[in-house]
């Protein structure tokens, strides 16, 4: 793991996935701009919590996924409904409350999932993700649907007992669970030197008797490398394995969180070797791609961002009376 | 098929036995419930006719295997996950209020979490305060969860086949004095479906409406006052959430007066609830104020004479229905 921007070797990877995986990252960073935007004027309420800077480790992560795998998402959980193929327009729906969201507006940023395709939810709790992945791997054992299941968790997510808990569940029962922990250093506002003494937290997985391993969370590509042989590992029997993937916000906390703590050079840094940049090199060096063959997948991408919008701003609102009659059954 | 007499704890395990044998996705996991059958014994035998890979024991950590639970249900399967004490599932209060009851609102009703926490709670036999307490009324505020309590080995079967066939998160609820009580059940499997109280003893004076163990003190009770001529009308309501207020609404428009009894601690309790609801349907029905026997507010103490006095007895439950008669 490197902060450097390594040349690759051509042809490693197929194009396609390189696409796929660029394409990914792309769609998070456009559709979190964009929803910040949304948010500004007003259109997007309550909590909304970026995913900018973390966008290489859904889009590597889910690129290994077969569909109908699952994961269990965090609270930054637009960028994994978006990699493990949700549909921008049902998601932009969500955020904007409106009844052809992916929750019809029950959920919303916080609780966005997408069922259909395994994705079961983004979560308020921190932490709460891995005894649901650990219970979602453990059904796969035993219905025997070959399917394998991930967790994103957080660097603040292992300080909280389930972790330690869930994955030492799924290391005794050898579970088809990937529990991929993105260390963007900040629980909130609090450093990760300030909430635990070793900060590689890998090794709590090691300690523990698990195949663990840590990546540069802005490489997509390394991400996927890593996270695609440990998914098959999984898909083999031979689970559980943790990934550490280190990374940096773009922001602060949440939308109205200036993230005046987080130092301007370390800042710069990690914005000089973000995934965007990381992606557009890979497809370059790997795949011989020039620059205007990516700007055309970036192009895509906000055509259809502009489609999700107009589709969202016309959707309306379950109404009070299919409320109440839903409530009345709940 | 016949019905004969067999222990509350056998009953619970036919229900899980069969449920096991028609559908594969069914699954156990919980402390010492594999090899040795669990605490109570409701698990014995089913490691060896299912296999370790259906029946688990699980290390000490109740938030994952509660969530573990929720997880596997969310996912397809029919998960359930054994706590031995009511008050240890404090430890996955997360799993289950902010996760299994609030899955179906927060993905638009396209999810859902057929999951079932059996547990058991009460009083009884100097176990003391962290492992006696009836927290019923915790999951029965919860909108999401399913709040079952069975009273009778006929209820624990049926009730609990019922909750592996429907979809959505049940708190099973036990309690440790019911596991060696005896009654009738059917050899076959049946349904007991929720929200469906039952009728235990007509009568015209009074009703008292009960659930879990204080459902046999209730009785113990109607007997006591049947034979001093009060016509007694018992309550069984075997699920709290939901709450079949129809049956009680008849039964107090016809007896006029009304008793509740719960184990568990007055304050914040389901019976205050039951009371409220009453108020609300049936107060001009009413001779006499609502009586509420409950426990002390107070957790359970170690000492048997002092335990035994932390929760009511049949006694409080016909000095209650006296006290209701003294109104015209």
């Amino acid at each position: 793991m490197g902060g450097e921007l390594m040349a690759r070797k051509k042809n490693s990877i197929d194009t396609e996935v390189l696409k796929k995986i660029y394409r990914t990252v792309s769609r998070i960073r456009h559709f979190e701009e964009q929803g910040i935007k949304l948010y500004r004027q007003g259109l997007i309420k309550g909590y909304f919590h970026p995913y900018l800077g973390q966008e290489g480790i859904a889009a590597g992560v889910c690129a290994g996924l077969l569909p109908g795998d699952n994961i269990a998402s965090t609270h930054r959980g637009h960028g994994h409904c978006i990699a493990h193929g949700a549909e921008v327009k049902g998601m932009v729906a969500e955020l904007l409350g409106r009844r052809d969201g992916y929750c019809k507006g029950y959920g919303g940023s916080m609780h966005i999932a997408d069922i259909q395709n395994g994705n079961l939810g983004a979560n308020g709790i921190v932490g709460a993700g891995s005894p649901l992945g650990v219970g979602a791997a453990l059904a796969s054992q035993i219905i025997g649907d070959g399917k394998v299941t991930v967790t994103f968790s957080t660097d603040g997510g292992t300080n909280n007992g389930t972790f330690l808990e869930s994955l030492n569940m799924a290391a005794i029962w050898n579970l088809p669970f990937v529990l991929v922990v993105e260390n963007n250093q900040y629980a909130v506002s609090t450093p990760i030197s300030e909430a635990t003494r070793d900060t590689e937290l890998y090794k709590r997985g090691e300690a523990i008797g698990v195949e663990s391993h840590r990546v540069d969370g802005n490489d997509p590509i390394e991400v996927y490398e890593v996270t695609s042989r440990a998914i098959e590992k999984c898909r083999k029997g031979e689970g559980p394995i943790m990934i550490e993937a280190v990374t940096y916000r773009h922001a602060g906390h949440h939308v109205n969180d200036p993230g005046a703590y987080m130092p301007e050079d370390r800042l710069e840094y990690y914005k000089g070797i973000d995934p965007i940049i990381r992606g557009r090199k890979a497809l370059k060096d790997m795949a011989g791609l020039s620059d205007t063959e990516i700007d055309a997948i970036d192009q895509e991408v906000y055509d259809e961002y502009e489609e999700a919008l107009e589709f969202a701003k016309a959707s309306g609102e379950v109404t009070a009376e299919e409320f109440h009659e839903f409530a009345m059954g709940y | 098929m016949s019905a004969r007499e067999i222990m509350y704890r056998d009953a619970l395990r036919e229900a899980l036995d069969h449920e096991m044998s028609v559908n594969p996705a069914v699954f156990i996991i919980g402390e010492g419930i594999a090899e040795r059958g669990g605490s109570y014994k409701v698990t014995e035998g089913l490691l060896d006719k299912y296999g370790p890979q259906r029946v688990r024991d699980t290390p000490i950590s109740e938030a994952s295997m509660i969530g573990a639970g929720v997880g596997a249900a969310i996912a397809g399967a029919r998960p359930i996950t054994e706590i031995l004490y009511i008050d240890f599932a404090m430890l996955g209060m997360d799993q289950i209020v902010n996760q299994a009851a609030k899955f179906r609102l927060m993905t638009g009703d396209r999810g859902s979490v057929p999951f079932v926490m059996r547990t058991q709670g009460g009083a009884g036999g100097a176990v003391a305060a962290q492992h006696s307490q009836s927290l019923e009324a915790l999951f029965y505020h919860i909108p999401g969860l399913r709040v079952v309590m069975p009273s009778t080995p006929y209820d624990a079967k049926g009730l609990l086949t019922h909750s592996l066939r429907q979809d959505h998160p049940v708190m099973f609820l036990e309690h440790k004095h019911l596991y060696m009580t005896k009654g009738m059940v059917p050899e076959n499997d049946y349904e007991i479906e929720f929200g469906q109280a039952e009728v235990m003893t007509e009568g015209e004076d009074v009703t008292i409406v009960a659930w879990s163990h204080m459902l046999l003190k209730a009785m113990e009770a109607a007997e006591t006052l049947t034979a001093e001529n009060v016509g007694v009308e018992v309550i069984n309501l075997r699920t709290l959430s939901p709450l079949d207020t129809d049956t009680i609404m008849a039964s107090v428009a016809k007896t006029n007066r009304v008793v509740i009894a719960q184990e568990a601690v007055r304050r914040g309790g389901v019976a205050s609830d039951i009371a409220s609801y009453i108020q609300e349907e049936e107060f001009y029905s009413l001779d006499a104020p609502i009586e509420i026997v409950a426990g002390l507010n107070i957790p359970i103490p170690f000492n048997l004479s002092l335990e035994k006095a932390s929760v009511p007895q049949a006694q409080d439950i016909v000095a209650a229905a006296k006290r209701t008669l003294e109104h015209a």
